[in-house]
């Protein structure tokens, strides 16, 4: 008995000693004082209305983010995201001009839909063809807008052209929080879980940390990315849903370059751009401080050029704080077996 | 050949299993039977079959023919994770750990104790963890990710790993190579215990002292086949060294005596902490050195850190007489040394270049007016040096296309026409048909008699005695014994590579 008082002693240490070493803590103390010092110089910056823009703002990449962080958590990486969303947007927009009195459950179904059927395009082609997953989704990227493009031509659709109820899913609150960013935080919440407490949910993590081990272990590995890409494509294809409650328009060329958002919202938030690491969690608070960020600096006042370098300056530290933390480990390894020679 | 359990079928058993792999035979008749709570040792030089055997039973490789039982009970697995379900574990030479993942994971992952809802339970993972380290005697932090922990502890954890799938069958492909003795011992008080509790474990090494220290059994293969397998306590280290090599060295080299000259490279106590260690030895105008020993031994480490391609941490190369700048090649290529690495699609070559192209890579600068190569300024170097060693094809075919021999050529066509005073070669013949090898053996033999250098990094045993004026064995990263050509003989290079000399470090 005395070894199970000795183990809840350690774990709580140990405990304490995991959160210093989460990977999401710096993105989170940085999103924290962000809102801090702003709030403090610009007490308008957390009013009600605002605090809700804040929120309408990041929900889409926020839920782009996180899957694109599944994807890069198995060393891939999705560029198409962005037309993809495009895609499910018109989707949308159409399905409610040209069929009046769809349910909106429908809807979303069908943007979802749509979205898993692309993400399933860029799985398979990257599993089964077995090129870099960046050149395939680059490559699905202007395919998907060349559709886009050529389906929508100069056509747009305006809100007035959809139900009132499903323009309000932007407008109405639940606790301060507008409902798209509920249901934003909910697929969230189930991911979160998936990821950290499943066990294809800790393969993605094996796969991306060492591919060769993952076969050799007989994880499997086509399966799994496959499914990552398929997540992410819904996901983005949920986005397009939302897309077109929250903003006024949807046309041709809707959600170009979110992709870059995207993936910078992933990286900062520690998802490690070669696999392996990081969290959902964290990639949704990285989408988070991306956004608040530019909020924020145009509460300060702060010229856009400088807005957008902060972000790249973001970015940069996120990767070299990374870098920095795996040389050292290796260079420990090195010494360490050198040692026990 | 053992009667006492031949009642009972063995754990596992291999009869004229095959494997191919194109033209080339990695495996043409491999035979093995492990008796469960019996350590079974499995040895051979490089290139024996061991590996291909291993993934076979392992589920990575499927045999083109024979048969593969389990209980009695023939196997035909697809995948790893088939063989593993069958309750067969392999500890690779190299570790498979997932570095991002914790200790307590790499353990479970795929097989994570699940709790409510069907979610993971760790506190039950950690749990069962501990206890499995606790029945191995280590202390090892479940929660710590695997990333940084040493070979010993992560063949430790691959144990674990084996031990909690119950695994009945477990293969340790060279688990000691990169341990210190206290973990040898560690690791075999481990597997001892297995044994006692009936499993059926076989062991891979190279070195006899620990083969015959832990094994019951010894299984000797060589080229690819089954030659003997033998009780330990009625066998001895003789014995198995024939049989290991048993062969007559083919009179395929055809060594031309070189005169011998001046000291041309001189390296002076290099040590890389953790790879190579107290690294002395010269090398003179005319002569090949060897550099033989196991694979992994150090010795490409210790050529590319001369060449610069590595940096070291103590140490000089003196190239000439004057010191070489640590890890800085374009000093070492002005200074006349020439390297052919091992792995040449991936590191001599550029595979998509003309073969032109590729053999006047290294010249670069001198071709250059203005900062711009003249394509026939190359094409006439090219043509020069790719037909003094008849590559056959066209300048301007891909490298790509051309066979492995006639690679090798472009690529010591392209350290040729540098005009080098030191040459390293590492693993000339490997994947060359034997017509070309002896072809490749002749050049080596013709430089040396123009007073070039050669360092010779070869796993073949036959080449080094049939090549080298001098041997140098490496063993560990440190270099154990240096043989003349007239003392070399299989039997003192197989000796110095593989056995176990407990030092004091």
């Amino acid at each position: 008995m005395t070894t199970t008082v000795h183990h809840e002693r350690r774990s709580i240490a140990d405990h304490a000693r995991a959160v210093l070493r989460l990977r999401e803590l710096p993105v989170a103390v940085a999103l924290v004082g962000l809102i801090v010092i702003t709030a403090t110089l610009n007490p308008r910056f957390l009013t009600p209305q605002s605090t809700k823009d804040l929120l309408l703002n990041a929900t889409i990449v926020l839920i782009l983010a996180v899957g694109q962080a599944i994807v890069i958590i198995t060393r891939n990486v999705d560029l198409s995201v962005g037309s993809i969303l495009g895609l499910s947007g018109f989707l949308t927009g159409t399905l409610f001009a040209t069929v009046p009195g769809i349910p909106i459950p429908v809807v979303f179904l069908a943007g979802i839909a749509l979205g898993t059927l692309l993400g399933a395009i860029n799985g398979l082609l990257v599993t089964l063809a077995g090129v870099p997953a960046l050149v395939i989704t680059l490559g699905t990227l202007y395919v998907y807008r060349g559709i886009n493009n050529a389906w929508a031509g100069g056509r747009e659709y305006f809100s007035g052209d959809r139900p009132q109820e499903f323009g309000d899913l932007s407008v109405d609150t639940l606790l301060g929080f507008p409902i798209i960013t509920l249901i934003a935080l909910a697929v969230l919440a189930i991911l979160a879980v998936v990821l950290g407490s499943t066990r294809s949910g800790r393969d993605f993590y094996a796969i991306g940390s060492d591919p060769t081990a993952a076969t050799l272990f007989g994880i499997p590995v086509r399966r799994r990315v496959l499914t990552a890409f398929l997540i992410n494509g819904g996901l983005a294809g949920l986005g397009g849903v939302l897309y077109a409650s929250r903003f006024s328009s949807v046309g041709a060329t809707t959600g170009t370059g979110i992709e870059l958002d995207v993936v910078a919202a992933a990286v900062v938030g520690g998802v490690a751009i070669f696999g392996g690491s990081g969290t959902v969690v964290g990639a949704a608070i990285g989408a988070v401080l991306l956004t608040t960020i530019t909020s924020s600096l145009t509460a300060l006042r702060v010229d856009k050029f400088w807005q957008q370098a902060v972000v790249g300056v973001l970015i940069l530290a996120a990767i070299i704080i990374d870098r920095v933390a795996s040389n050292r480990t290796a260079r420990r390894l090195r010494v360490s077996e050198a040692r026990n020679d | 050949m053992t009667t006492k359990t031949a009642e009972a079928s063995p754990a596992l058993e291999l009869t004229s299993v095959a494997k191919s792999f194109g033209s080339v035979i990695a495996l043409s008749d491999g035979e093995l039977r492990l008796e469960s709570g019996s350590i079974h040792a499995l040895v051979g030089e490089n290139g024996a079959g061991k590996s291909t055997l291993v993934k076979i039973i392992a589920g990575l490789y499927r045999a083109d023919r024979g048969e593969y039982r389990l209980d009695g009970r023939v196997v035909d697995f697809h995948t790893t994770a088939q063989a593993k379900e069958a309750g067969v574990a392999v500890i690779y030479q190299e570790p498979t750990l997932f570095p991002d993942l914790t200790v307590a994971e790499n353990i479970f992952i795929g097989r994570q104790p699940r709790g409510r809802l069907g979610l993971i339970d760790r506190s039950a993972m950690r749990a069962q963890s501990r206890e499995l380290f606790a029945q191995l005697g280590v202390p090892i932090d479940p929660d710590r990710l695997a990333e940084g922990l040493s070979i010993a502890d992560q063949q430790i954890i691959e144990i674990a790993k084996a031990i909690s799938m119950d695994a009945q069958v477990l293969i340790m492909d060279e688990p000691t190579a990169a341990l210190s003795g206290t973990e040898v011992d560690r690791l075999f008080a481990v597997a001892r215990s297995l044994r006692d509790n009936g499993a059926a474990i076989l062991f891979i090494s190279h070195r006899f002292d620990e083969v015959f220290e832990l094994c019951d059994h010894i299984t000797v293969m060589r080229d690819g086949e089954y030659i003997a397998t033998h009780r330990t306590d009625e066998t001895t280290v003789e014995t198995m060294v024939r049989e290991m090599v048993g062969r007559d060295i083919a009179q395929l080299f055809p060594k031309t005596a070189a005169t011998i000259g001046d000291v041309v490279l001189r390296v002076k106590d290099l040590r890389r902490a953790g790879v190579f260690t107290d690294v002395n030895f010269d090398v003179r105008a005319g002569e090949i050195v060897a550099f033989a020993g196991l694979v992994g031994a150090g010795r490409t480490e210790i050529a590319r850190a001369i060449f610069g391609i590595d940096s070291y941490d103590a140490g000089s190369v003196e190239m000439l007489g004057s010191a070489l700048p640590a890890g800085n090649p374009t000093a070492a290529i002005d200074a006349g040394i020439g390297f052919v690495p091992e792995d040449r699609r991936k590191q001599g070559l550029v595979l998509e270049l003309t073969v032109g192209r590729n053999a006047t890579l290294t010249l670069r600068h001198l071709l250059a007016r203005f900062g711009l190569i003249s394509g026939a300024r190359e094409r006439e170097k090219a043509e020069e040096w790719t037909t003094k060693l008849q590559v056959k094809g066209s300048l301007d075919a891909e490298a790509a296309t051309l066979s492995g021999g006639n690679q090798q050529k472009v690529v010591l066509a392209k350290w040729l026409a540098t005009e080098p005073r030191l040459l390293i070669v590492d693993e000339p013949t490997r994947g060359i048909d034997i017509g070309t090898k002896a072809e490749v053996h002749r050049l080596l033999s013709d430089l040396a008699g123009r007073g070039i250098a050669i360092i010779m990094i070869s796993s073949e045993l036959p080449e080094v005695l049939g090549m080298a004026d001098r041997v140098i064995v490496v063993r560990e990263g440190r270099i154990v014994a240096q043989l003349d050509r007239d003392e070399a003989t299989p039997e003192t290079v197989m000796r110095a590579a593989t056995s176990v000399t407990k030092e004091a470090s």
